[in-house]
């Protein structure tokens, strides 16, 4: 397995021009000339120049699955705090109860949490998300941990490789959160196992072929920034 | 106030009750400690205290001043704590709110009533002029059990202290006039000295929740902590201070047992304290 | 009468030892604080700083918000037993001036329309105190936002230059030396401080303060060589950076 070194690049390094790149995740562009924003792992294919992440808060993208831990109930909605510089809204019309005016909090109260999904981010940056989609709900028992929401990808793995071995290793339930958040389900030695392989994999190198997918998720940032 | 999901609650209440710690820890056993001495040249004396996580400095600043009226033979000493918002985003800025006081009035008393600063001997002359000793405690980094961090740093800091003569010799120089005994003093004591100690109190603490008891809580443990006693003990195994804090109860025999983690703990913080400041 | 010193001798050698245009010591460490998103020490000669980055997370209070952008709020802080008087703990005049030009520095060179209505907070204290604090906490702070992953256009850096030495052994006027980081003496006994901030990568000034007396060809002398100093502390910082990133990540 070979093991390409990645090069990291500092915020200003100077990456390419848009004669002959188009500027990806993580960059910015200055009289034609393309560089980085981050600290990070920069990535050029054919047509892009990406930086990946190394550090930093989740960006909500509209669609991805989160693990969203309740603030506040308000009067018909709920406010969750999901790793992101903002919290969330949760509406009453986006869970699967019949929820009356004034009676969130019968159904989730400050320190429950939830598995959801992004439904919009916009303007302004208001994040609204829902648990209407099958997999979605208030989540009972277990632990929940996180990790860099920019580590994501490498815990998942190549079409979810990594996280398959881990969840038949273990014989746990594991949900990764876009936003960084796992929560793991299962007899308390099985999920210690877990706790300390997801550090391992947090701070080691690893050899599954995470290549593959990051270029994906960056393919499709990228068709998103157009 | 950092938001806790109620999971990692259920989660934390399950391990204990199955005599397990999320770090792995027995439920009597320390982090990892390390103390650092000497750190700002500034200051007359200073050290850097790592438990786990947990970083905190302290540094002593010496000043000569006038005594307290009803103790005229005796130096002053005075502590401060900064619960800095550096060290976690739950601290706020802006004038210090009870978690500092507290903090630096409860350190502030296991030196003092432990007399560990040998306030008699920073007389210069009675009702005129003494030393003034200030320890400052800077939080860093928070990661649970600041009681114990504190302590410990101000200690070190302490054992690091130098009384500043050479620093202070022409304010000294300048009172002789007034106050001839001052002459006498700085001929007795021209250099720069260590400031006289007695033995210090270590202090421990122990939270409690979901009925187990357990000792140097992590950040994740004393968010879920419904009672915490300090147990602060000398060498010869004997109490000095005690300090419960949070809203729940302990009974008699946790805190009988609490005192013995107590005393044990303090005998191997106590070691390393000696290592450290080379007493 | 008080100073008889003379802070820089006919060789060119100041009272450390350096050159007009030398740099004291040194040292960046990113990524020190497990609590704070991004962290950075940083011990420059004897100072020693530490700044935590928070944020970017949601403005409070309401009214503070600004809906276009991220408000950048800076705090510099001194610990009592950092300076050879003890300092009374909290803020005084002078820190709050400094936050606020540190912030306005800050706030130019992070993105901040990515983060409308939120806060990014910077939290520089200084823990020993020997001329130069500004300096020293800004480059700590541009690091510590790198090390957060907040973006930027450019990490700051900050330096400062001065003049010394225009009095003779008789105490008449002469000449005067412009030299780069001002030690502890020549910031108290000398005739100008300038301290800059500068966005590396074009050059363009964020903060720029002065006091003392310069004439204006002595100030672009001045301006010239902290702007040079500035350059050399940058790849510092880069440095640091990527240590601590190399040592975290080895990827495939």
């Amino acid at each position: 397995m070979s093991r390409e070194k990645r090069e990291i690049v500092t915020p200003s390094q100077l990456l390419g021009d848009t004669n002959s790149s188009r500027a990806g995740r993580g960059t910015f562009i200055e009289n034609g000339k393309i560089y980085s924003e981050i600290i990070g792992l920069l990535s050029k294919n054919s047509d892009y120049i990406n930086v990946i992440p190394l550090k930093g808060r989740y960006e909500p993208i509209e669609k991805d699955f989160i693990i969203g831990i309740i603030e506040e109930p308000l009067s018909s909605s709920w406010l969750v705090d999901i790793n992101a510089p903002y919290p969330a809204l949760l509406h009453t019309n986006e869970v699967p109860w019949d929820v009356d005016f004034g009676e969130t909090d019968k159904y989730l109260n400050r320190g429950d949490s939830v598995m959801a999904k992004i439904l919009d981010v916009g303007l302004e940056k208001k994040i609204q998300i829902t648990l209407m989609d099958h997999n979605l709900y208030k989540i009972k028992g277990g632990y929940i941990t996180h990790i860099e929401p920019s580590k994501v990808p490498r815990l998942i793995g190549k079409k979810g490789s990594m996280i398959s071995l881990l969840k038949k290793y273990t014989k746990c339930q594991i949900f990764v959160g876009k936003n960084g958040r796992i929560w793991i389900n299962g007899d308390n030695d099985n999920i210690l196992k877990v706790l300390q392989v997801i550090k391992k994999i947090e701070s080691e190198s690893i050899y599954y072929g995470l290549t593959d997918r990051i270029e994906e998720l960056l393919k499709k940032d990228a068709k998103e920034l157009q | 106030m950092t938001l806790t999901s109620s999971i990692k609650r259920d989660y934390y209440y399950n391990l204990v009750k199955n005599g397990k710690r999320a770090d792995g820890r027995k439920f009597d056993e320390f982090r990892n400690i390390e103390i650092e001495t000497g750190l700002i040249s500034k200051a007359e004396g200073s050290a850097r205290v790592k438990i786990g996580k947990t970083q905190v400095v302290a540094g002593i600043k010496m000043d000569i001043g006038e005594p307290y009226s009803d103790s005229p033979e005796k130096g002053v000493m005075m502590t401060a704590a900064e619960l800095i918002p550096l060290a976690s985003p739950d601290f706020e800025a802006g004038p210090p709110r009870e978690n500092a006081i507290e903090l630096a009035r409860v350190v502030d008393r296991g030196i003092r009533e432990s007399e560990v600063i040998g306030l008699d001997k920073l007389c210069i002359e009675p009702g005129d002029i003494i030393w003034l000793v200030f320890i400052d405690i800077h939080i860093i980094d928070f990661d649970g059990n600041l009681f114990d961090a504190a302590s410990l740093a101000a200690l070190a800091a302490l054992f690091n202290t130098t009384v500043p003569i050479e620093r202070m010799r022409p304010k000294l120089e300048r009172q002789q006039e007034k106050i001839p005994s001052v002459k006498t003093y700085l001929e007795e004591n021209p250099k720069d000295y260590q400031l006289p100690l007695h033995e210090p109190p270590i202090s421990c603490t122990s939270v409690k929740f979901n009925d187990v008891v357990v000792l140097d809580p992590s950040l994740d443990e004393e968010e879920i902590a419904e009672a915490r006693l300090t147990v602060a003990t000398d060498k010869n195994g004997d109490i000095r201070a005690m300090q419960k804090g949070i809203d729940g109860s302990f009974t008699v025999e946790e805190i009988k047992k609490i005192i013995k983690a107590s005393i044990d703990n303090g005998r191997t913080i106590r070691s390393k304290l000696e290592e450290s400041t080379g007493n | 009468m008080e100073q008889e010193i003379k802070l820089i001798d006919d060789d060119g050698k100041r009272l450390d030892g350096r050159k007009a245009d030398e740099l004291r010591e040194i040292k960046i460490e990113a990524g020190v604080l497990h609590r704070a998103e991004g962290s950075c020490y940083l011990e420059w000669g004897n100072n020693k700083v530490v700044a935590a980055v928070y944020g970017p997370r949601e403005a409070i209070p309401r009214h503070s918000q600004n809906p276009l952008k991220a408000i950048v709020r800076a705090r510099y802080n001194m610990a009592a037993f950092s300076v050879e008087d003890r300092k009374r703990p909290g803020p005084d005049r002078r820190s709050r001036e400094i936050s606020k030009v540190i912030s306005e520095a800050l706030g130019k060179v992070i993105i901040t329309e990515k983060f409308p209505r939120a806060a990014i907070e910077v939290n520089i204290e200084v823990l020993e105190a020997e001329a130069g604090t500004r300096c020293a906490g800004l480059t700590a702070a541009g690091v510590a936002l790198a090390d957060a992953g907040i973006p930027m256009k450019d990490i700051p850096v900050s330096c400062a230059a001065g003049k010394i030495g225009s009095k003779d052994d008789f105490g008449k006027k002469i000449g005067g030396n412009i030299v780069l980081d001002l030690g502890k003496q020549e910031d108290n006994f000398g005739d100008a401080d300038l301290p800059i901030a500068i966005s590396p990568r074009n050059g363009e000034i964020l903060l720029l303060q002065m006091d003392g007396h310069l004439t204006v060809e002595e100030f672009e002398k001045a301006l010239d060589l902290a702007i040079k100093g500035c350059h050399i502390i940058s790849k510092l910082q880069k440095d640091s950076l990527l240590k601590k990133y190399h040592v975290d990540m080895e990827v495939d």
